[in-house]
């Protein structure tokens, strides 16, 4: 960490025009509210390479997205930064977006992965169902605390959702 | 994979986020020959109904829920179809350069991507004048962060070239993602001199980098031509808009088609009438269309689009450096229509290439500071918009009633379009390089995956299905014992 108050990105991603896909931009949305000085938002459908660039300008990123299964309300876990080999998606996983942020531009950012666990996906609505918003509130107040107070780190310990080793995310999903 | 009457079916199963569900299937019969494949896309058919009963004018916002790569294309082409429901077609110059040069914008970014990320790790890491190497080369090195490690400056560029498509689309959308700039006749903005200002900046960078990633497209494809002539390769028709001089456009013109020599098959229609030229087939184990030419039949109907099919049905592009760049690519074949599956990619940086070069272009007119951003005219109650989408040509067709709420629509997206020559693709490929083979590598597989790799398709325009399934490819013997399995994410 470069700074005492770290600089940091959360990225909430998903589509919401499908259901509980929206829940990562809803909780961006929330966030950006607060209008917290050294917190930098940003939405998007997907992850992509320029996003790489975003992340290396700050000392903590946090990917917030939705979560297809899993413990509810959401799970915060620590990343890695990995390569990919993907077929032909246009997206990258977090990880993978945390790595070229490192091999690219020489970024030492922290990343964590906010998974508020979603239940309806497969229609084209604009709506989060009534469990994602109770467990929207949840991780709301969660990441309110966390970025107000700091201590990242520890808290993906304490939210990791299992003592076992949390699936890594392929394609951003959380699973 | 199961057997079927002494036939081996392999089964190549890629599934991405928000995207929808690809198949490939790969019927082996008892000497290992591949037999048949199928490329399957599962289409989730629901955004139409989505769209039914919501005001017309939400619609060019609403349609950009499709697709996380090109929400852009579906904008435009929603704005374009409800132009014409509000009589306001004759857009203003302010209006119309405005939503070309957002365009523009969604295409360098958009073919930016597409070749740094997704195919430079294809064609970086074969063995001199063997691409085959390329594809098969070792997994761990042949992705993004590889590309990072070995040719960083090229990475690094990928990244900014994309970034900077999507600060155009900020600046004229109004946002990277859901831009709210096109509206039904018109823009809701024009273009500030400090947005103009700051676009300038970089531009110059942008061009020269463009440059660069054309020299590395057009070697690569010259160096491996004998090899790559055949790679996933057959004749086709080729269908796009174009310009009423004959010209590339990829925001505006009436429709050509061509032959695979070149024969005009019809040329500059409108495209409000689309479905006198343009039929669908539906094939009983493919959720996704089969679209055709009327004329010909669903059999030899079924055509190319995309930026090989704009290369070969242009006359001319109107910027110089991707003019000259058209001619050198046409005289590769002789001034014949490119059936080459690989010369996508090459072709795909002209339009990179034209798209920066418009991009400045636009940036030096003053009609972009202008405030005359809307008109309207005699209501419609059905209309179409067309785009020529970075993937290749976009229908939108709605119906409108009384009430200002959409009543029917159809989309037909590039990657429907492409679903016959996708098809095409994977058969050649399994067919050349499959047939015989004990197992099924990694490589091999990516021999598969590159030549569908070529079209660049976006299932999440194509399908919409969200799911976790990764690609998958299991062989098995005739009696269904499982021999090998690969699986990809």
């Amino acid at each position: 960490m470069s700074t005492a108050i770290p600089r940091v990105l959360l990225i909430g991603y998903g589509n919401p025009g499908r259901l509980d896909d929206g829940l990562g931009p809803a909780l961006a949305e929330a966030v950006e509210g607060w209008g917290l000085p050294h917190v930098t938002v940003e939405t998007d459908y997907q992850l992509t390479v320029e996003n790489s660039a975003a992340v290396a300008e700050h000392d903590v990123v946090i990917f917030a997205d939705a979560a297809v299964d899993g413990l509810p309300p959401f799970r915060f876990r620590r990343l890695s930064p990995r390569a990919e080999v993907s077929f032909s998606s246009h997206s990258l996983s977090p990880a993978a977006v945390l790595g070229l942020a490192h091999e690219l531009f020489g970024a030492a950012t922290e990343g964590y992965l906010l998974g508020v666990r979603g239940y309806a996906f497969n229609e084209f609505e604009q709506s989060l169902s009534e469990p994602a918003k109770a467990n929207l509130g949840e991780a709301l107040r969660f990441l309110e605390r966390l970025l107000r107070e700091g201590g990242f780190a520890d808290a993906a310990k304490a939210f990791s959702g299992s003592s076992a080793e949390a699936p890594a995310p392929v394609n951003g999903v959380v699973s | 994979m199961v057997a079927l009457n002494g036939k081996r079916r392999i089964v190549i199963e890629p599934v991405t986020r928000v995207e929808g569900h690809g198949k490939v299937t790969i019927l082996l019969d008892e000497n290992r020959q591949v037999q048949q494949t199928r490329l399957h896309i599962v289409e989730f058919r629901g955004f139409e109904r989505f769209i039914q009963s919501r005001p017309f004018w939400e619609v060019p916002v609403l349609v950009q829920r499709l697709c996380g790569i090109c929400p852009v294309s579906h904008h435009l082409a929603a704005a374009k179809a409800m132009d014409r429901i509000v009589g306001g077609e004759k857009l203003t110059p302010t209006a119309e350069k405005m939503r070309r040069l957002m365009h523009y914008g969604q295409f360098f970014q958009s073919h930016a991507l597409h070749f740094f990320h997704l195919v430079s790790p294809d064609l970086l890491f074969g063995k001199p004048g063997d691409p085959f190497s390329g594809f098969a080369a070792d997994v761990a090195i042949r992705n993004v962060i590889g590309v990072a490690a070995k040719f960083p400056e090229l990475a690094v560029q990928g990244v900014m070239m994309r970034k900077y498509g999507q600060e155009v689309i900020l600046r004229t959308a109004g946002k990277k993602i859901h831009g709210t700039g096109a509206i039904p006749g018109g823009i809701n903005k024009n273009l500030s001199i400090d947005e103009r200002d700051f676009l300038l900046k970089d531009v110059d960078q942008m061009l020269a980098w463009s440059r660069g990633a054309l020299k590395i497209a057009k070697d690569y494809t010259v160096e491996h031509l004998d090899k790559l002539a055949s790679f996933g390769s057959f004749e086709s028709n080729h269908l796009s808009l174009i310009r009423a001089d004959g010209a590339m456009d990829l925001y505006h013109g009436g429709l050509r088609a061509i032959t695979a020599d070149g024969q005009k098959i019809f040329d500059h229609v409108d495209y409000q009438n689309y479905t006198e030229y343009i039929a669908e087939e539906v094939r009983p184990w493919s959720y996704m269309k089969f679209p055709f030419i009327r004329s010909i039949g669903p059999e030899n109907g079924w055509y190319r689009v995309g930026p090989l099919a704009r290369l070969n049905t242009a006359d001319f592009i109107d910027t110089p450096e991707a003019e000259a760049a058209r001619k050198e690519f046409m005289a590769v074949t002789h001034g014949r229509p490119n059936n080459i599956s690989m010369a996508y990619h090459w072709a795909r940086i002209i339009e990179l290439l034209h798209a920066i070069e418009k991009i400045k272009e636009l940036l030096h007119d003053p009609d972009l500071q202008g405030n005359d951003l809307v008109v309207k005219g005699e209501r419609r109650d059905e209309c179409v918009g067309l785009i020529e989408a970075p993937r290749g040509t976009l229908f939108h067709h709605y119906k409108v009633n009384k009430n200002d709420q959409v009543v029917m629509a159809n989309l037909i997206v590039s990657t429907t379009n492409n679903n016959e020559p996708m098809n095409r693709a994977v058969q050649k490929v399994a067919k050349d390089h499959l047939s015989g083979v004990p197992e099924i590598t990694e490589g091999l597989l990516n021999h598969v995956e590159v030549a569908i790799r070529a079209y660049d398709p976006c299932l999440s325009c194509a399908t919409h299905a969200l799911g976790q399934m990764p690609l998958t490819v299991e062989l098995r013997d005739h009696q269904g014992n499982l021999l090998d399995r690969k699986s990809k994410g």
